[in-house]
């Protein structure tokens, strides 16, 4: 029982960071339909920003919570505008070209990144400082750390925000008519470039922020590190319904509680039938994704829209 | 064309791909020998993946994953096959191939099937989705080296007198010839009618279903017997060099030369091929050990779809270049 509620909360705290990256692939393609491949490198790039700025402030010599308080607005500052900067270069001038070429300049962006990040940041892995000091917390058998609650409020935190963005605000409103018809929101006077920007500095700071959350929780970082996580939060988007902020949230867990739960059961069912699912575990995330878009194309919360001719 | 006129120009063809895989070896260097060998595996891959993708307008994410299939299958046939049968004929290699290629179709069937269902970015997920499967499930297969990879395969030009520029360049210009009479054939029209719209085509009659899973099955064929060239070139296989990030290439191949041209594909090929290559000089400049050529690979990438966002050929092929516009034209 308790390595059950274990495997859970180890679930949730990596579900939660999926989640977070998510959510910024949710909202791109909500209003772009574009699936941003860069973004699991946003991801990187935060993580590689909250090392260095931790570094900067020496951090890593005397961890404090005050400090972990500027290294994480800060990096999702500064991953705001590599956001910004990717879509106005990037994106932008490519509105009005078939959409396959955005997606090739998406994985074109993708490359820099990642080999841009071997050569500034170097190729081998390096480790993310402790940002303040780690205590273990014991309830009723189930071992937590004060690292994993953080990821989960924080998690929760911006989750929350960015539905009251997206549902309270002026510029959620924009956004929702943008994502449901792009021309008709430009008609009505809704400066659409400026709301895909926005977009996609929303989306790029949750990511800086979930870089920084993935390298308190483990700590070894190197510049392709964003390429799994990202192709991961990916399937979660699709699995909760693109485009759906909840949707985003949840099919992040989902994952992330599949993940841990097929390692966990890996010796049982080897005693069972041979074989170790463990080692199957990407496997697994791709089937649930084959699965559901056969099964149920909008995803889990997302709403079914046919094709009209 | 005749029937013995096509016979002729397809033996005049497999003479002088015998010539010069005879004569090659001998006068160029051996580096150019094996980015030639690349290209050609290329090419093979990129037209492949323009029958489904560019042609047949289903965008397809997991070619890398039938390559495996078939790299895996024909190197098993030729390296557990070959003691038994006790031979290394030619023939051996091409069952092989053509195993590789057929168990690669077979895939390529399953993964078709969900298109029928799914368009545009989410057939591309799954098929990406696909290709990971097939690539984490050849990890875990211990017979043919799991994760250690797959030593000890054969060489090409170990069957017979035949060398690898014949082999893979046999393959490529069939894998082009078949590529250009499909456009021109009533299936290919069909396979354009079903990218141009799905629906209207439907209302014509055309079979729409019925012709994406054929637009699958033969990019996959083709792509599975790449794979086997792949690996017996090499003599080697890792699951690893079958990553999503291998179908990226392939895809980028084949937008870069323009989506639906098959000449285009070979151009897109050719650029994929040789840029990185070419960038070489770059590499020795940056002696930190670090190397830029991906970095300025990707520079380029965005710039070159920046500038020309449907492809260096966009849909024509490189006779239509030369062809004198008809008169109307003028009035744009």
């Amino acid at each position: 029982m308790e390595t059950v509620l274990q495997h859970l909360l180890n679930g949730i705290a990596t579900g939660s960071i999926y989640a977070l990256i998510a959510l910024g692939y949710t909202m791109v393609y909500g209003v772009l339909k574009l699936i941003n491949f860069a973004h699991g490198d946003v991801f990187m790039f935060g993580a590689f920003m909250g090392f260095y700025i931790a570094h900067g402030l020496g951090l890593s010599a005397e961890p404090s919570i005050a400090g972990a308080l500027v290294v994480m607005p800060l990096t999702m500052l500064i991953c705001g505008v590599l956001g910004y900067l990717n879509e106005r270069i990037a994106y932008r001038p490519l509105r009005r070209a078939p959409r396959i070429a955005s997606l090739i300049t998406a994985i074109g962006v993708s490359f820099l990144l990642e080999f841009g990040g071997q050569m500034v940041f170097g190729p081998d892995p390096r480790f993310f400082p402790r940002l303040f000091p780690k205590t273990t917390i014991e309830v009723a058998g189930v071992v937590t750390t004060n690292y994993q609650i953080l990821v989960l409020l924080t998690a929760l935190v911006l989750v929350g925000a960015l539905q009251w963005i997206v549902f309270r605000t002026r510029f959620g409103k924009a956004m929702r008519a943008v994502s449901h018809n792009f021309e008709m929101a430009a008609l009505m006077g809704i400066p659409v470039d400026r709301v895909i920007s926005m977009t996609f500095v929303i989306g790029s700071t949750l990511a800086g922020a979930a870089g920084c959350l993935y390298g308190l929780v483990y700590p070894k970082i190197d510049p392709l590190m964003g390429v799994f996580p990202g192709l991961k939060a990916f399937i979660a988007a699709v699995l909760g319904g693109i485009g759906n902020v909840p949707g985003a949230a949840l099919g992040g867990l989902i994952i992330g509680l599949v993940e841990e739960y097929v390692v966990a059961v890996d010796p049982w069912v080897y005693d069972l039938i041979g074989l170790h699912i463990g080692r199957f575990k990407d496997a697994v995330v791709f089937g649930i994704l084959v699965a559901i878009l056969v099964f149920r194309p909008s995803g889990l919360l997302g709403r079914y829209e046919p094709e009209k001719v | 064309m005749r029937p013995t006129v096509s016979a002729a120009i397809a033996l005049a063809a497999l003479f002088v791909l015998f010539v010069l895989d005879r004569i090659l070896p001998s006068l160029i260097d051996p580096y150019v020998f094996q980015v030639l060998i690349y290209l050609g595996i290329n090419i093979t891959l990129a037209t492949s993946l323009n029958m489904v993708f560019g042609i047949a307008g289903q965008f397809s994410m997991g070619h890398a994953g039938f390559m495996a299939i078939g790299g895996y299958v024909a190197a098993s046939i030729t390296f557990f096959g070959g003691p038994v049968a006790g031979t290394a004929a030619p023939g051996l290699l091409l069952t092989a191939l053509l195993g590789g290629g057929l168990a690669a179709a077979a895939a390529g069937w399953l993964v078709g099937l969900p298109s029928l269902r799914l368009t545009g970015d989410y057939l591309a997920i799954v098929t990406l989705g696909f290709g990971e499967i097939i690539r984490v499930i050849i990890l875990n297969i211990e017979t043919v080296g799991g994760a250690r990879g797959f030593s000890g395969v054969p060489a090409l030009g170990a069957f017979g007198p035949l060398g690898s520029f014949f082999w893979v360049y046999l393959v490529a210009t069939v894998t082009v010839v078949v590529s250009i009479r499909l456009v021109g054939s009533s299936h290919g029209r069909a396979l354009l009618a079903v990218r141009e719209n799905e629906v209207a085509a439907e209302a014509c009659g055309v079979n729409s279903t019925h012709y994406k899973v054929l637009a699958f099955v033969m990019a996959a064929f083709f792509a599975g017997i790449a794979g086997g060239l792949f690996g017996h070139f090499l003599q080697y296989l890792n699951p690893n060099s079958f990553t999503f990030i291998k179908s990226f290439e392939i895809v980028i191949m084949v937008v870069l030369g323009g989506l639906g041209s098959v000449t285009g594909a070979i151009v897109g090929a050719g650029i994929v091929t040789i840029l990185p290559e070419g960038l070489r000089r770059v590499k020795d400049l940056n002696p930190a050990g670090t190397d830029p050529r991906m970095v300025i690979f990707a520079i380029l990438l965005i710039v070159l779809m920046l500038t020309r966002p449907s492809g260096i050929m966009g849909t024509r092929e490189i006779w239509d270049l030369f062809r004198r516009k008809p008169r109307s034209a003028k009035l744009d």
